[in-house]
């Protein structure tokens, strides 16, 4: 145990020390709302990211092509992915697969085509795009990612993508001016509560050279949240209120409708 | 300026109407949810039925989880039979040592059922077994249903009168043990095949989110000989009492009531069960059998054709866990 950490100290010293000649940039980043509350109507919005490429004495003057990924990555949850088969005539759920602490929303942006950006190798650790990014399931007693055509994976993220909920967009983010960039980032209406990290990768010739993160945090008002939050944690005085609701409206209407 | 402006732009004003279920978790338009309850009260009023077995396939069809409407349904049928009890109470036609025994195998299959649920949600195969006792229910139930309705019919247009069984035919339920006097329907009844039914009614309702009025009222009448002068009221009380337990073991043990759903379906039934009690006086009663099982055998072959033909999507996604903070 020690061992582990003690290389993991000299790994990340590595990194540090390997990683430092390329800090040449920086990124300066914002989303135009911290905190953002969602309303019982609520039907879907846009946050917007910000930022700027910021450049000092070391970067290489000639450097200008900048290629962004942001990914922003919801709070996250255990998921069961169900497939159906036919069996005695009838069609029923029977193989699954679990996907562990998996994002309940994920959204990769760059503003060119992830291959054009890097090299698959790259793409594969830095983990652009949906085939990409890694999703750990339980597989048997083993716990991994499957390879990006398993059909247990790509269904998952074909349905959470039919929601809104895991989305990619290759020309999402627009350089305004060769520095500074924007993109947008759709919160459709089913969006979960929770935080949501931000975490933008910049590159230049197919390497990573800088990255910087941010976050967000969506929270749901309103009379339906507090309903909601009732129902998980005091189940027993929520129940008792809606079957006395039930008697209320059965008893209103009798009196409402009474014709003797 | 405030922080949600941005969002308040781009909501649509055309999206008003929308409401968003707190537990199921879906926006949905309040009118279509409304209108869906004054409809299926309408159909209730008319027969006299809870009409939770239209009201969860209809949900279900709109797109709310099947545990959800199951759960939710079950406050909407204590809200509408509660209505109905009190007009029955009024009029005396309600047998309270009757629902007294029928409600102890009520809570005992209720229970039962809410358990149940719990099991078959957890293997994931909650929605085939909703889904497949609505089919071998509905179609069982609707087809005698209509078949005995059309026999009534025929027998009416050949001029026979309608035959009832002879009222003094005991079958071997009446030689059961534990014979209680039930003073107000005027019968001498076993408790054993009463608690029986309840216990049916109780499960079923919890399992499929019915209050079972449609199987329950047949039962009484044709098993227990109870006469119809007390059918009805007793099995609102019964309807009444295990669909506020179910409602409530639903809420505790798998947080899935709606209320605001539930709100929603008791407002427009209620009002529409008034026009629909009105209607049925207007329409004799072996047409509204007839009616009314074809209604029951439409819905249970909808889900029918639903298990059999191949699904859209072969993949289903369910949250199982959520994270720690």
């Amino acid at each position: 145990m020690r061992l582990r950490a003690a290389l993991a100290i000299i790994g990340l010293a590595a990194a540090s020390l390997a990683a430092a000649p390329a800090h040449a940039e920086r990124l300066i980043v914002s989303v135009s709302n911290h905190r953002v509350t969602v309303t019982p109507n609520y039907s879907g919005g846009e946050l917007v990211l910000f930022g700027s490429v910021e450049k000092d004495d070391k970067t290489p003057a000639n450097r200008s092509n900048y290629d962004l990924v942001v990914t922003v990555s919801g709070p996250r949850a255990d998921m069961v992915t169900r497939r159906k088969e036919r069996k005695f005539g009838i069609w029923i759920n029977t193989d699954s697969r679990q996907f562990l602490q998996v994002p309940g929303y994920l959204a990769l942006f760059s503003n060119r085509p992830f291959d054009q950006i890097a090299s698959p190798e790259v793409q594969r650790r830095q983990q652009l795009g949906l085939n990409n990014v890694l999703l750990m399931q339980r597989v048997g007693p083993d716990y991994a990612d499957v390879v990006p055509n398993d059909p247990f994976r790509s269904a998952f993220v074909r349905l959470r993508s039919e929601h809104g909920l895991y989305r990619e967009a290759t020309s999402a983010v627009t350089f305004l001016t060769p520095t500074l960039f924007r993109t947008g980032i759709p919160l459709p209406a089913e969006v979960p509560i929770g935080t949501y990290n931000v975490e933008i990768k910049l590159f230049s010739d197919g390497a990573l050279v800088t990255k910087a993160e941010t976050a967000f945090e969506i929270v749901k008002v309103g009379f339906e949240q507090f309903v909601a939050t009732t129902a998980r944690h005091n189940g027993l005085v929520y129940g008792l209120i809606t079957a006395f609701m039930a008697l209320m409206t059965g008893w209103m209407a009798s009196i409402v409708f009474r014709k003797d | 300026m405030r922080p949600c402006a941005e969002f308040a732009a781009n909501r649509q004003e055309a999206t008003r109407v929308q409401l968003y279920l707190p537990i199921a978790d879906i926006p949905v338009n309040v009118f279509l949810i409304l209108a869906m309850g004054a409809a299926v009260g309408f159909v209730s009023g008319m027969f006299g039925i809870g009409g939770g077995f239209l009201m969860t396939p209809l949900l279900i069809f709109v797109g709310i989880a099947p545990a959800v409407a199951v759960a939710s349904v079950a406050s909407h049928i204590a809200a509408s039979s509660f209505s109905g009890a009190i007009s029955y109470w009024r009029r005396r036609a309600i047998d309270p040592l009757l629902a007294a025994v029928l409600l102890i195998g009520g809570t005992l299959g209720t229970t039962l059922g809410v358990w149940t649920f719990t099991f078959l949600r957890s293997l994931g195969q909650l929605d085939l077994m909703i889904a497949l006792s609505y089919v071998i229910l509905l179609t069982t139930v609707g087809g005698l249903m209509f078949w005995e309705g059309l026999r009534a019919m025929l027998r009416a247009r050949g001029g026979r009168p309608v035959t009832l069984r002879k009222p003094g035919s005991h079958g071997w339920i009446h030689g059961l043990p534990l014979k209680l006097r039930f003073k107000r329907s005027k019968i001498y009844l076993s408790v054993i095949p009463v608690v029986v039914v309840g216990l049916a009614i109780g499960f079923i309702g919890a399992v499929m989110g019915i209050g079972g009025g449609f199987i329950l009222v047949p039962l009484m009448i044709y098993v227990l000989r109870v006469p119809t002068s007390t059918v009805i009221g007793t099995s609102m009380v019964l309807t009444l009492v295990t669909m506020v337990f179910a409602t409530m073991l639903h809420a505790v043990t798998n947080h899935l009531v709606d209320a605001v759903l539930a709100l929603i379906l008791m407002v427009g039934g209620v009002t529409g069960a008034q026009f629909g009690a009105r209607a049925g006086q207007k329409i004799r009663g072996e047409h509204l059998r007839l009616l009314l099982g074809l209604l029951v055998l439409a819905v249970g072959i909808r889900f029918a054709v639903e298990l059999v033909i191949r699904p859209q999507d072969l993949f289903s996604i369910r949250e199982t866990g959520g994270a720690p903070p």
